[in-house]
């Protein structure tokens, strides 16, 4: 059966490709110290030594849209273009191609659906940078096969958080029934407490610090009763108005397990949100 | 009734750098011509088989004609929608960050709960 040899979580911040890409007046003052976490948060994925990636992430608004919108949809293409022209335009980022894992897509849907989880799916799925950005921070090669999943954060009426819970428990039990002897890693990314569009935005740290200081150590120590007694899907509108994203946090925290310590927990505070990185090596940490 | 054709109208001309500029330099008159063209377009469907019946309220029409993005934020647009394509055409006048700032301010005065942005 497949291995996963890595389940990852962090902040997707589509910031980051031109902050340590940029020379000279252009560096921001904060670009050495981000570039330095995320080559150690990298090296955690590398030494796991993964053959593909199942990667848990959210279109905004660029490809799924409200006439008929998914609440979680696997991709099952043989290939995945990357990145949207308004990314390109506001954050930047480059147009990439990854390739597609076809046979572990479709295992993935074959047991979600049979699991219980009506999972749609796409054969013509462009990836955002919610899938683009942590390539661009873990594996910058982008030569590994993909499998993404997509999740509704955006578009209310979203799924309850207990929910991304419960399909993160069971892609990762999915992943370990899949008759192979491939190196799985799992990947997700989200938010902490974010506002976009709404009066708090942009300050000088996340809209709310003490929701971001909890949710770390939810998810550091694998707390998902602490995390479940508190988060509900009105809960989350106090800490910013896309705090939302934080329920990709939570699907990784079912795919890491109950109280299941991270092997790595780093963030970083940047002048409007708290950056935050986790590994945890369920087979325990590679030599 | 018809914040989803906001939110229709926010997505479909942020995606698409031409219409960008068109709104940026013509509110008014691109928002006339989108209603009256664009609104019924089903974005998975060929052109004859467009819905009939999308129409914005007339203060929906003013807000977006205006580029009046607190008043969109009032009226329950969706705000990521509204910031990144508001981003895309006013962030250029400014300095780094400023407008996000000044949009910000000009929002200073929503206290929670915010209007809800559910279509």
């Amino acid at each position: 059966m497949a291995e996963v040899v890595a389940v990852i979580a962090s902040t997707h911040h589509p910031f980051y490709y031109r902050a340590s890409t940029s020379t000279g007046d252009e560096r921001p003052p904060f670009a050495d110290e981000w570039v330095a976490k995320i080559e150690r948060f990298r090296e955690t994925l590398t030494r796991a030594r993964p053959d593909v990636l199942v990667m848990v992430g959210s279109d905004h608004f660029h490809q799924l849209w409200l006439d008929n919108m998914p609440q979680f949809l696997v991709g099952k293409a043989p290939f995945y273009d990357g990145n949207f022209y308004n990314e390109e335009r506001e954050f930047g980022l480059p147009r990439m191609l990854l390739d597609g894992h076809q046979e572990l897509s479709g295992h993935i849907l074959r047991q979600g659906l049979d699991a219980g989880f009506d999972l749609a799916f796409s054969e013509e799925l462009r990836i955002d940078h919610s899938i683009t950005c942590p390539v661009i921070t873990l594996r910058p090669e982008a030569d590994l096969p993909i499998v993404p999943v997509y999740t509704n954060i955006f578009a209310p009426p979203l799924p309850q958080p207990k929910r991304f819970v419960q399909l993160g428990r069971a892609i990762r039990e999915i992943v370990e029934s899949w008759p192979s002897d491939q190196r799985v890693a799992i990947i997700g990314t989200g938010h902490l407490s974010l506002e976009l569009g709404g009066p708090r935005q942009f300050g000088e740290h996340g809209p709310d610090p003490e929701f971001d200081r909890k949710a770390v150590d939810w998810i550091a120590n694998g707390d998902l009763e602490g995390c479940l007694s508190e988060v509900s899907l009105e809960s989350l509108h106090a800490p910013g108005n896309a705090t939302h994203g934080f329920m990709d946090f939570m699907l990784m925290m079912g795919v890491a397990g109950e109280n299941a310590k991270a092997d790595h927990v780093d963030s970083l505070d940047l002048f409007h949100t708290m950056e935050a990185y986790f590994t945890w090596y369920p087979n325990g940490a590679p030599a | 009734m018809s914040k989803y054709l906001v939110d229709k109208f926010l997505y479909t001309i942020d995606r698409d750098p031409e219409l960008v500029e068109r709104y940026r330099d013509d509110p008014r008159g691109t928002v006339e011509w989108w209603e009256a063209e664009q609104a019924g377009s089903i974005l998975n469907c060929v052109r004859a088989e467009t819905t009939t019946w999308l129409k914005f309220e007339p203060g929906e029409r003013e807000a977006l004609a205006t580029h009046d993005y607190p008043r969109l934020f009032e009226l329950g647009a969706h705000p990521f929608l509204t910031l990144t394509l508001f981003i895309a055409m006013f962030e250029r006048d400014h300095e780094p960050l400023g407008f996000q700032k000044e949009y910000a301010r000009r929002l200073g005065h929503f206290q929670l709960p915010y209007p809800d942005y559910a279509t």
